[in-house]
């Protein structure tokens, strides 16, 4: 089976200074693979190299078997799917305008929306439960609803990629679910693979196949989740102790940074 | 909002805008009916007033402010914000320090057809949009602020380089220039609008083609290109375009202030942002906007006219504190 995503080799500088250094690894078709590490790792340029957001120099990518550069931009739209964090927006659209600019890189100029574009638009508004503000301005929507339909745009690209860059962070819990869940479950059903930079080390467990660990712009350990998160390796990443606790009920293993050492102090 | 509706309005604008056309030549210190402008008994000078002058006049302020217009809504698109224009940018002054050196130099001459103050306008607009380009890239600091900052720097920059090109100009030059500077659209003949028609034409044209593109643009640069757009190439294609027009309709009519701030944000009012709809609105409405304050600059203290870019500027001015107080406070 061809990787969808193969990265061999790939050094990445920025003014000088060094971001990614020689990073390889490979990502098969309808894997999850989280990527941690501590600000500054790299992990949001590995991304951004990814879907061409910045250009790499140095080492090769492949997307779907096939080497980046030889990607038009507009045939890289159809491929992957890109979600960053929340950010301020100061135009007027309405939901469904915006979720319809994601069919962007399956239309002509000029080309009218067709059926079928509109039918895509419409699943992807109900999929991330926005049919009641389909007609709503983006600007007078909250963060968390605002994000969902950054969501439903990207998917509207029909991508076979999800890059997702801390989609969650400065959202509320319940919009933190709602986004995690609506993407894992599209992500199997589609069988799309993921790649989602985040610093929620508890849920890696529940969405995640693998988990890459970066630091210095290294790619340090890349595995199993039950592998990674382990005390000594998340220490050696983040410079900082973490708790591992059991949830009575479930059983699941709940991680959060250690604050015990400056309670000592 | 629904399609239908925004091809009303759009229709709407393009019968204002033929209406304004051709009623505009009639307003002035010099009145004319339907019969004078036929008849052969008007005196000779009159008719001519008519058709060598209000004619093209009228068209030249269609073609001029339509073209503004389309600049702001274009540096609003791609700047994401929507306070920028040709003229807060300082990309006017840039075109507008060009077309000083040129007649600061007392010049002359025609380049594959296009006149030597165009280019000479085209070069600093250029390099206007180069220099705002580049600061808007500084990464700190609140986009709006820094681009308005980064504008009035570039203003402050070239309208100085044009006080110390008058300073050093003689008596006569000096007065053609800031005559030039305050903005007018007096014209003889129909030779203007034939120079500018063509590259209006033309941006209206690639600006129309490239408005999927332009409505993700607004949505960011990064999301921009993840969802397929070239914007590396397509920002280059747009600057490039804007100069050689900004360019082209200063040094003809001087910098026109803040047509491309208020038309392109009336027609978002009016019409929402996408800019498959907003692009001919932008065009028509400020092409309108801009012939009836030409014709207001030339009635209102008649026989006397006003500069037109006085007119403008003293609407645009509230205009863009207000849009400013809205951003910040609402």
């Amino acid at each position: 089976m061809t990787p969808t995503v193969d990265i061999q080799n790939l050094s990445f500088a920025y003014n000088g200074k060094e971001i990614l250094h020689n990073i390889q690894f490979a990502v098969m078709p309808g894997e999850y693979i989280s990527i941690i590490g501590p600000n500054g790792a790299g992990k949001s340029t590995l991304l951004k190299c990814l879907n061409r957001i910045v250009t790499i120099e140095q080492g090769t990518i492949r997307i779907m078997g096939k080497d980046l550069p030889q990607y038009d931009q507009k045939e890289l739209g159809k491929v992957i799917g890109y979600l960053p964090q929340i950010r301020e927006y100061a135009f007027s659209y309405s939901v469904y305008e915006f979720v319809m600019m994601g069919r962007y890189p399956h239309l002509q100029p000029f080309e009218q929306e067709s059926k079928k574009d509109i039918a895509i638009v419409k699943e992807m508004i109900q999929l991330t439960g926005l049919s009641h503000l389909e007609h709503r301005d983006i600007s007078t929507l909250s963060g968390g609803e605002r994000q969902k339909v950054y969501l439903a745009a990207s998917l509207a690209q029909q991508p076979r990629i999800l890059l997702l860059d801390e989609p969650t962070t400065h959202l509320d819990p319940r919009h933190q679910i709602e986004i995690q869940e609506t993407v894992s479950w599209i992500s199997k059903q589609l069988n799309i693979t993921v790649l989602h930079v985040t610093h929620d080390l508890t849920h890696i467990f529940t969405w995640s196949q693998r988990v890459a660990a970066f630091k210095d712009g290294r790619l340090r350990f890349i595995g199993n989740p039950c592998d990674v998160i382990t005390d000594e390796k998340l220490t050696e990443i983040f410079d900082t102790k973490f708790l591992f606790l059991e949830d009575p009920k479930t059983k699941k293993i709940i991680v959060v940074p250690d604050d015990r050492k400056h309670a000592v102090h | 909002m629904l399609s239908i509706k925004r091809t009303y309005t759009i229709f709407i604008l393009c019968a204002a805008s033929v209406l304004i056309i051709a009623y505009a030549p009639f307003w002035g210190s010099k009145t004319f009916s339907w019969m004078d402008i036929f008849s052969k008994d008007v005196n000779i000078r009159d008719v001519q007033i008519f058709w060598q002058m209000r004619i093209p006049r009228a068209l030249v302020a269609f073609l001029a402010g339509g073209a503004f217009a389309l600049s702001g809504m274009v540096f609003q698109a791609v700047f994401r914000n929507p306070l920028v224009c040709p003229f807060t940018l300082g990309v006017s002054a840039g075109a507008s320090f060009g077309a000083t050196v040129y007649i600061w130099l007392g010049c002359s001459f025609v380049f594959w057809g296009i006149s030597g103050i165009s280019l000479f306008s085209f070069v600093g607009a250029v390099l206007a949009i180069a220099i705002v380009w580049s600061l808007s890239k500084i990464r700190y600091g609140n986009s709006t602020t820094k681009m308005l900052l980064a504008g009035v720097i570039v203003s402050f920059f070239f309208i100085s380089l044009i006080m110390l090109l008058q300073f050093l100009s003689g008596i006569y030059e000096s007065f053609r220039i800031s005559r030039w500077l305050m903005g007018s659209l007096s014209v003889f003949g129909y030779e203007p609008f034939f120079e500018v028609l063509p590259f209006v034409a033309v941006a209206l044209a690639v600006i129309f083609y490239f408005s999927r593109e332009l409505n993700l643009l607004t949505t960011g640069e990064e999301i921009a290109i993840s969802r397929g757009v070239d914007t590396r190439k397509l920002v280059k294609i747009l600057f490039v375009l804007l100069s050689l027009v900004i360019g082209r309709i200063v040094s003809i009519c001087g910098p026109i202030a803040f047509i491309g701030l208020i038309a392109p944000h009336i027609c978002r009012f009016l019409l929402g942002s996408d800019h498959r709809y907003l692009t001919p609105a932008t065009f028509l409405f400020g092409g309108s906007f801009l012939t009836l304050c030409d014709v207001f600059a030339r009635t209102v203290i008649a026989p006397a006219e006003i500069p037109v870019g006085i007119v403008t500027a003293i609407i645009g001015g509230p205009f863009f504190l207000w849009l400013l107080n809205k951003k910040f406070l609402g």
